[in-house]
């Protein structure tokens, strides 16, 4: 796999959702096999920017190119995994139900079930009716849709929101192991501690891009001790006119 | 296309209804005590063996109908349906996934009802069974295509939970079963003309009354799976990859 060559390559995206700009004329790259945190406060115009790369949101104008092909092509539908902010799962099949769903319209083999179980910690709860489960257990479930097959690209939103920190930590220790072995993640987060797991960084705020670099960039660049602080500061800079 | 995934699909769809063990069981006993019940009203009258078959086509649309339009719209709500078109599956194969299932379950209720009817109830066919069974089978996936296509047109279960008043009522009292539509004024029989449950209706007439596969069933059953087909494909307009 080439390192050098961009995973996600977005250009001077904008999208208008209800007539307000959600994403504000972005562009970054993302390299493959990286792990890329994408913070900033809910309403910012993460996930619509997540949309976006998946090829399901209407965009207003720019370009999106996943894995050099524009964003939504057929051939990008088994190589990307995208998991929305609600659990997208059937509430009335069991746990290991759903999965056989997916990893069947994915051609995943039933093997991975097991497997993806395991990976989001829920492998002992694979017969439960999954409406029946917690709100972060469910979250769970729908993460675990996304690791089935041999996705090249994944893009996760909020998936570790309103979990306990031991398995925040585990999860997090995936993503970092998906990344290492060449996947290309980007992950978003409204809590800004997490930034600290990531490789690199896209701070985002009104639909705009106030930073893309690793935290240790950040953190020099503002003189800042956390990423918390570094944002305010960021947004105060912003704010002083030029 | 994938048959994997249009099977895979199928599959999924049968297991939710398994695990909803209330749904399944009014789906198959409703039609059965309803039929009873006709034939109980109007004991002793030749009424039941005028509708009695045509309503056997009825119920398979109008619970195909509710079922679909509520389905398809928790897919749409839930956030299922915009995963799955992420993922390598066609429109159709998600379709047809859904017309197995239900075209299964379909079967299974005429199936119930019209044996209940024929052996039981006295009911009255000059044609085959099987052909009753046939056309209350693909009744009942005019009610699916239909109610797929109409859960694009509703943000909630309540909103699509009044299509069947507005888009099945109507059909009801036009099908000719309530009045012959040869005897409805002019403007109300060219409307009954194009509403698909006439046709549905009165294929399962003919089935009552000829003994066998004729010209006139021939032709209402190509209208009725035109129609199938027709909003079946408007249905899968309405499932975009896409949104804003």
């Amino acid at each position: 796999m080439n390192k050098a060559f961009p995973a996600i390559s977005v250009t001077g995206l904008t999208v208008v959702r209800g007539g307000r700009t959600a994403v504000d004329d972005i562009s970054f790259r993302i390299p493959t096999g990286s792990l890329t945190g994408l913070l900033g406060p809910s309403g910012c115009g993460k996930s619509t920017l997540m949309r976006s790369i998946v090829g399901v949101q209407v965009i207003a104008g720019g370009t999106v190119q996943v894995l050099g092909m524009p964003a939504g092509s057929a051939p990008l539908r088994s190589k990307v995994a995208y998991v929305t902010q609600a659990p997208s799962v059937y509430p009335d099949l069991t746990v290991t139900e759903n999965l056989r769903y997916f990893a069947a319209v994915l051609g995943a083999p039933s093997s991975d079930i097991a497997r993806v179980l395991d990976e989001v910690g829920l492998g002992d709860r694979g017969d439960a009716v999954t409406g029946q489960l917690s709100g972060g257990q469910k979250a769970r479930v729908s993460l675990a849709t996304a690791l089935l097959g041999q996705p090249e690209v994944l893009v996760l939103d909020e998936p570790t929101v309103g979990l306990d920190p031991v398995l925040r930590r585990d999860l997090w220790a995936l993503f970092n192991g998906l990344a290492a072995s060449g996947r290309t993640l980007l992950v978003s987060s409204h809590v800004m501690d997490e930034a600290q797991r990531c490789e690199r960084l896209l701070l985002m705020r009104e639909g705009r891009l106030l930073a893309d670099e690793t935290p240790g960039d950040l953190l020099a660049r503002t003189g800042e001790a956390d990423v918390e602080t570094a944002f305010l500061s960021l947004i105060e800079k912003e704010q002083v006119p030029a | 296309m994938s048959a994997r995934a249009t099977f895979a699909t199928m599959r999924r769809v049968l297991s939710q209804l398994r695990h909803d063990p209330r749904t399944l069981a009014m789906l198959l006993v409703v039609p059965c005590l309803l039929i009873g019940l006709l034939a109980w009203v109007f004991d002793g009258t030749d009424t039941f063996d005028r509708i009695g078959a045509p309503l056997l086509g009825v119920f398979p649309f109008v619970v195909m109908f509710l079922v679909t339009s509520v389905a398809t719209l928790r897919e749409r709500t839930s956030g299922t349906l915009e995963r799955l078109l992420t993922m390598p599956i066609g429109k159709l194969d998600f379709l047809l996934g859904y017309a197995l299932a239900f075209g299964a379950l379909a079967v299974a209720q005429a199936a119930l009802a019209s044996g209940l009817a024929l052996s039981v109830l006295g009911l009255d066919v000059a044609g085959p069974s099987w052909l009753l069974l046939v056309v209350a089978l693909l009744d009942g996936l005019l009610g699916m295509a239909l109610g797929l296509l109409v859960s694009a047109f509703a943000q909630t279960e309540f909103q699509a939970v009044q299509f069947l008043p507005a888009i099945v009522l109507p059909q009801f009292l036009l099908c000719g079963l309530l009045v012959p539509r040869d005897a409805m004024a002019d403007v109300l029989h060219a409307i009954s003309d194009v509403l698909p449950l006439s046709y549905a209706v009165d294929a399962m007439r003919h089935v009552t009354t000829t003994d066998a596969l004729d010209a006139a069933v021939a032709g209402d059953i190509a209208v009725v799976t035109s129609a199938i087909v027709l909003a079946l494909g408007l249905g899968a307009a309405t499932l975009r990859r896409q949104s804003s």
